[in-house]
């Protein structure tokens, strides 16, 4: 077909206007979840696949009847990654469409903007990502891994592996960098270890030959790569390129949660050492029948990742609440929450941590061979002792800050 | 002693890899004056060509040195005809005719190639000097920028077409009473320095991951050489950029990478202070 603009004009009218159509005709009490993820602009690569997990689970759910006896519909917006739309669109859900729930947010940035309008207006809230840690809000759940999670997991393991005491840490220059970097010294203390060098990168440094070469200096037994994004993508390739990759070995707690192994050759990836709550390579049935579902649902589950999985039980636990509740309510439903509601899926079991409205999940060590990641172990059930330490629901249950925790 | 050696190979890459990033904006800027704010994405682009053309079964060297330069120049042949042309002359136009290029094609390579990261690697395997392991793709950096000025160099100062093209930049009046066409002169420079941006993109891609918006991180560094480097082409590509590498790796070396980035931008700002033309603006005046 050949595109002139008469035929485009059609097109994007017609696309407008079926845009412009009420969602569904929908029964009239149905219960509404809203969305609010980043489908489109730099950050569609998270955004994107979050979208179609939350879309499954609540397929899934409403497939099995719905949610006591109703429909669940999804009201959906996209912040298109731009900030300034998060606060717009958090009105017009908790406002205008009056959902009894809202799932998203990517960026902290993102989440911070949408919090307190959720809390004022009384709507429960799940944010679903990896992130820094230290959001302490009774009306907040977070789904993700937080830093100490991680590194507490893979910090000594990657030491054991690599048969040494000396790290050297190679850092992004943010403040999940800097945070993640004061872990891993924590943890590599704490196993006997020494750090001995940290550097921090800038987001858009791509040129890495000169750290290589102070790294060598240094001699340590291990190297930590919090690195983050395209450019720094490069590190890996670079350290491969100049023959260190057989020489140090390498951990890190980033590679990997945007398929990035898959983008490096095995003789680049292969032996880096990683842990995530979640990867496509898990090899358990829950997995497999997960990853045949969606691709039932969308094709390709190549785009699938931590993150959307996490979406995905996200949904799952609210729903689960709602059903053990009785209710739609905001408190019936954190209360069900807080009896520490757990539910099993593809990355293992997710259970809500009372205490700091955080997840306590499995979290696997693995390492990259061939763009696959291979499981070595699962640690289960590991609590999320960063947020652990500074917040306690419990006690204040009107607390409402982003601690900044002290290591 | 072998650290020392590491220090000065990684110096002369520094160096080498703000010549390259550098060359096709010192044509298109320097020579013509179009302040081209989408040098970063032709660089990209280079990139993605060669990857593709990789993809696709195409020898690395190839698809670095013929398939990215003839893909990006020709881009670059159709960008001049169908929007710089009507802005020869006119800077602040330019200026947001280019921008809005490079919003273009970042846009355009991201629905071609999504928003994800691509990247092969390296051709040549890294080596061993004395305790140290050094990349050895580094060499080829160097060598490609030593070949390219060379290149440039010649042909502006021994062809005839170099002549041509240097005398229509300087009065194309004078040049188009002499019976040459300014028009089609301005097209093959702008073809030429676009093809020196491509190549730069395509050198760089087997060490960085490539996402549409990778041009960004080049496009400060090339315009700060450029201009820094001042009137003359291969001479003031050559110092700028040795004096910039060689700060931003000591301070890299001495103190940390992100002490490096600020030391290159605090030199650009002291060095342009001292010498508002450029280096060659007072040294090596006249020369090429």
């Amino acid at each position: 077909m050949t595109l002139n603009r008469r035929n485009f004009l059609a097109g994007t009218a017609a696309m407008t206007g079926a845009a412009m159509l009420p969602k569904a005709v929908l029964a009239a009490d149905a219960i509404k979840l809203g969305s609010i993820l980043d489908t489109s602009g730099i950050f569609d690569a998270y955004g994107k696949p979050m979208d179609m997990a939350l879309r499954l689970a609540v397929n899934e759910l409403n497939g099995a009847g719905g949610l006591l006896g109703r429909q669940i519909e999804v009201v959906s917006y996209d912040t298109q990654s731009d900030m300034a739309l998060y606060s717009q669109y958090a009105q017009q859900l908790t406002r205008q469409d009056k959902v009894d729930v809202v799932h998203g947010g990517i960026l902290s940035a993102s989440r911070e903007a949408i919090r307190q309008t959720m809390r004022k207006n009384k709507t429960l809230y799940f944010y679903n990502v990896q992130y820094e840690g230290g959001v302490c809000d009774r009306n907040i759940f977070c789904n993700g891994l937080t830093p100490a999670q991680q590194a507490a997991a893979l910090v000594p393991w990657a030491l054991k592996e690599a048969g040494g005491k000396k790290v050297y840490t190679l850092a992004a220059d943010y403040n999940y960098g800097q945070i993640t970097a004061r872990w891993i010294q924590k943890f590599v203390e704490e196993a006997g270890g020494e750090v001995v060098g940290t550097d921090f990168f800038p987001l858009d440094v791509a040129d890495f030959g000169a750290t290589i070469a102070k790294v060598q200096t240094a001699a340590p037994d291990l190297v930590i790569a919090p690195l983050v994004g395209g450019a720094h993508l490069s590190f890996f390739r670079q350290w491969a390129a100049s023959g260190m990759k057989d020489k140090i070995p390498l951990a890190s707690t980033t590679m990997g949660v945007g398929n990035e192994h898959k983008v490096l050759t095995p003789e680049e990836g292969n032996g880096i050492m990683v842990a995530y709550s979640y990867s496509q390579d898990l090899e358990t049935a829950e997995n497999a029948s997960f990853k045949d579902r969606w691709t039932a649902a969308y094709g390709d589950p190549t785009a699938l990742h931590e993150l959307a999985v996490s979406t995905y039980y996200g949904v799952h636990t609210w729903a689960k609440a709602v059903a053990q509740a009785g209710s739609i309510e905001r408190d019936a439903v954190t209360a069900a929450l807080e009896t520490g509601i757990s539910v099993d899926g593809p990355a293992g079991k997710y259970t809500v941590d009372p205490k700091t409205h955080h997840a306590t999940v499995d979290v696997h060590l693995m390492k990259v061979q061939d763009h696959k990641m291979k499981v070595i172990e699962t640690l289960s059930q590991r609590p999320p002792i960063d947020t652990q330490a500074v917040c306690d629901l419990n006690a204040n249950p009107d607390d409402n800050t982003q601690y900044e925790i002290q290591i | 002693m072998d650290l020392a050696f590491v220090i000065l190979v990684e110096m002369l890459y520094a160096v080498a890899s703000l010549i390259l990033i550098g060359a096709g904006l010192a044509v298109v800027f320097g020579m013509m004056k179009v302040i081209n704010l989408a040098h970063g994405e032709f660089m990209m682009m280079g990139g993605y060509a060669t990857i593709t053309a990789v993809n696709l079964g195409v020898n690395i060297f190839v698809a670095m040195l013929v398939v990215a330069p003839l893909v990006v120049g020709l881009i670059g042949l159709v960008v001049e005809r169908l929007v710089i042309r009507h802005l020869y002359g006119r800077l602040v136009d330019t200026m947001l005719a280019t921008w809005g290029l490079s919003l273009f094609f970042i846009g355009l390579v991201t629905m071609i190639f999504g928003n994800t990261t691509t990247g092969i690697s390296t051709p040549i395997p890294g080596f061993a000097v004395g305790d140290y392991q050094i990349n050895g793709y580094n060499f080829f950096v160097i060598l490609a920028a030593i070949a390219l000025l060379i290149g440039v160099l010649l042909v502006l100062r021994t062809t005839r077409a170099g002549l041509v093209a240097r005398g229509a930049m300087q009065r194309s009046d004078m040049a188009a009473a002499l019976g040459y066409s300014p028009d089609r002169i301005y097209m093959a420079t702008f073809f030429c320095g676009s093809a020196l941006s491509g190549l730069a993109g395509a050198v760089f891609a087997p060490l960085v991951g490539l996402v549409p918006t990778s041009g960004g991180a080049y496009i400060a560094k090339a315009f700060i050489t450029v201009i820094a480097g001042g009137p003359s082409l291969v001479a003031g590509l050559l110092s700028s950029a040795g004096v910039f590498g060689i700060v931003s790796q000591i301070f890299t070396f001495a103190i940390s990478p992100v002490i490096g980035e600020v030391a290159l931008l605090v030199a650009a700002v002291i060095l342009l202070r001292i010498m508002p033309q450029g280096i060659t603006g007072r040294f090596f005046k006249g020369r090429l």
